[in-house]
């Protein structure tokens, strides 16, 4: 087996054990909780014969081990449980919540991803410029400031004062692609300006630390314009690091639209979440944290295996 | 004090801003006009001489609760991140000077919690305690352990391969002396340069948690919060529910610039 390939299979078994370690943790909190389920549905009136009743319905009189195994079972047939609030199966619930979600990241992504690899070229172009600084202090800015803040400011101005956009992100099954991208360009908008921040610097330091390479001056000796360098002598060499940040990036998207989607009402996995955090409704709760988490490890392996593949040094042994 | 003098001006607007909420924070009673809960008056009054930032979606002063906001938010976001600077730095320094078996399995448990995204499993954990404020710092320090434990397993592993360190071990000094006396003396300008930044994040967290309505609770007047309450005037033109936005974001922008400007005079450019 090649370096590689071995390489990459050990990132994959490594995502695989973190993702079981990552469900049994959720699984494992949901037991530390102090009474249980049917005592919390049925209240604290409810009498022994009904308590055991739920119970027995619930599967809750079975040890832990086994409980965990069944759970993990079902997940890997798509069968998620029954929400507590609304009696209705999880994976329902799920469906259409988890198409609007990943609509709307990939929405950012397009967006953000050529915006940010872009400003990170031109601002290594123009090194130390007034305009590299500005970008700089304008992507500062961005990472520290709260994604509600960023979202209210951008619906005051684009969707108040200038009334371009829709207030609040409202689609459904009926929502045609045209609308729901014209609905969902603020939310899209605010979670590009919160990513773009850290790819942009990310590619700028790469690109700045491959410009410092003899062949760089070499071409630049050669007479060879100066975008001519960044695009095809710099940008290649830099696309490593590159597509290892964007990836991670996808990665905070995904998680990211939790607090967007509440700002602007969009029907996505990040509102199920926040709704049923709020309800405790567990069942909901555990599966829509496992569809979180594990996107955020696969995405976090796929950043690690894409490195490692553009990596050349790494290719040839 | 020489060393101010030399100060940047970001980090000069940093310290005056963070000095300043600081100052908010201490003496709320004093500053603020009416009580933190007391409702003053009807439902989202506009800006008046009575009520500068007029009232909430209760009938509550906004300035006042702005004021207490800063003592809550603040001095919330200070606990947790303490909180978990002193169990993650513990066990960090535990882990690095046991080795061994210790070592794995906390860095492995460590591994697993880092694994899944803060806000996610912060959300799970306060589903199965329930929101309130302790079970909401206690969620929040516990999360958190894991980045500062990181952090200071590598900063001690630096420093207990080091002579001192086995010649303390070869008069018998203890586990526990060797971490207040050796290691932690030796490491603790990286967790202080560390602690600004997890603070600008656990304060970020808190008031996310508060925004999402699971965090801080009502009557309770936190920034977060209070964004949420009042979200609906925005689609008035209003723009009051900016400024308990605001204000957390020009709290972390100062803090960064602030830590910015340490983390440039730890490296040794001076210039």
């Amino acid at each position: 087996m090649s370096n590689v390939s071995k390489l990459i299979l050990q990132r994959l078994i490594l995502g695989v054990l973190t993702l079981f370690a990552v469900s049994a943790l959720i699984f494992v909190g949901i037991e530390l909780q102090p009474g249980d389920l049917a005592q919390q549905i049925l209240g604290q009136s409810a009498t022994p014969e009904t308590l055991a009743a739920w119970r027995a319905e619930l599967g809750l009189d079975l040890p832990a081990h086994l409980r965990y195994l069944d759970w993990l079972s079902g997940v890997a047939q798509g069968d998620l449980g029954n929400s507590l609030a609304s009696r209705r199966p999880v994976a329902d619930l799920l469906m259409s919540r988890l198409s609007n979600t990943m609509f709307l990241a990939a929405y950012a992504a397009i967006i953000a991803v050529p915006v940010a690899v872009a400003l990170g070229l031109l601002a290594a172009m123009w090194r130390n410029s007034p305009f590299d600084r500005g970008v700089n202090v304008g992507a500062l800015s961005a990472i520290s400031m709260p994604e509600f803040f960023v979202a209210y400011v951008l619906i005051l101005v684009f969707s108040i004062r200038l009334g371009w956009f829709p207030t609040l992100a409202r689609i459904d099954e009926a929502t045609s692609l045209g609308d729901a991208v014209y609905r969902c360009f603020l939310p899209a908008l605010t979670l590009m300006l919160v990513v773009v921040a850290h790819m942009m610097r990310m590619t700028r330091a790469a690109i700045i630390n491959v410009l410092a390479s003899p062949y760089i001056e070499m071409a630049r000796l050669k007479g060879v314009p100066r975008w001519r360098v960044i695009l095809r002598h710099a940008l290649p060499n830099a696309a490593a690091p590159i597509i290892n940040v964007v990836a991670l990036n996808l990665a905070y998207l995904i998680v990211g639209v939790v607090v967007v989607e509440a700002v602007f009402s969009y029907p996505g996995m990040g509102q199920l979440l926040v709704d049923a955090v709020s309800s405790r409704d567990l069942p909901v709760v555990q599966a829509v944290g496992l569809f979180f988490a594990a996107t955020y490890v696969t995405l976090n392996v796929l950043a690690d295996i894409l490195s490692i593949m553009s990596n050349p040094r790494l290719r040839r042994g | 004090m020489k060393t101010l003098k030399t100060a940047p001006p970001t980090a000069w607007f940093g310290m005056i801003v963070v000095a300043l909420t600081m100052l908010t924070a201490i003496f709320a009673p004093l500053i603020a006009p009416h009580a933190e809960t007391e409702i003053v008056g009807m439902q989202f009054l506009p800006w008046s001489a009575e009520h500068p930032l007029g009232t909430d979606n209760l009938g509550r002063d906004m300035l006042s609760r702005m004021i207490y906001g800063a003592r809550n938010t603040v001095g919330l976001a200070l606990l947790t991140t303490a909180m978990a600077f002193a169990a993650g730095s513990m066990l960090g320094m535990f882990a690095a000077l046991r080795g061994g078996w210790v070592d794995q399995v906390l860095s492995r448990i460590i591994d697993v919690i880092m694994a899944v995204p803060p806000l996610i499993l912060a959300l799970m954990m306060l589903a199965i305690v329930g929101p309130s404020i302790p079970n909401m710092v206690a969620v929040i320090a516990f999360i958190y352990v894991a980045p500062v434990y990181r952090l200071a397993r590598a900063a001690a592993m630096n420093v207990v391969r080091l002579d001192f360190i086995e010649a303390a071990r070869l008069r018998g000094e203890g586990t526990f002396w060797l971490m207040r006396r050796e290691v932690l003396p030796n490491i603790s300008s990286t967790l202080i340069a560390e602690f600004g930044l997890r603070f600008c994040f656990v304060f970020l967290f808190i008031a996310a948690l508060s925004f999402l309505g699971i965090g801080i609770q009502p009557p309770t007047a936190d920034w977060g919060s209070m964004v949420k309450d009042n979200a609906t005037l925005i689609t008035f033109g209003d723009i009051t529910p900016l400024i308990p936005a605001g204000a957390i974001a020009l709290l972390t922008v100062a803090i960064n610039f602030i830590v910015d400007w340490m983390l440039h005079r730890a490296s040794g450019l001076k210039t």
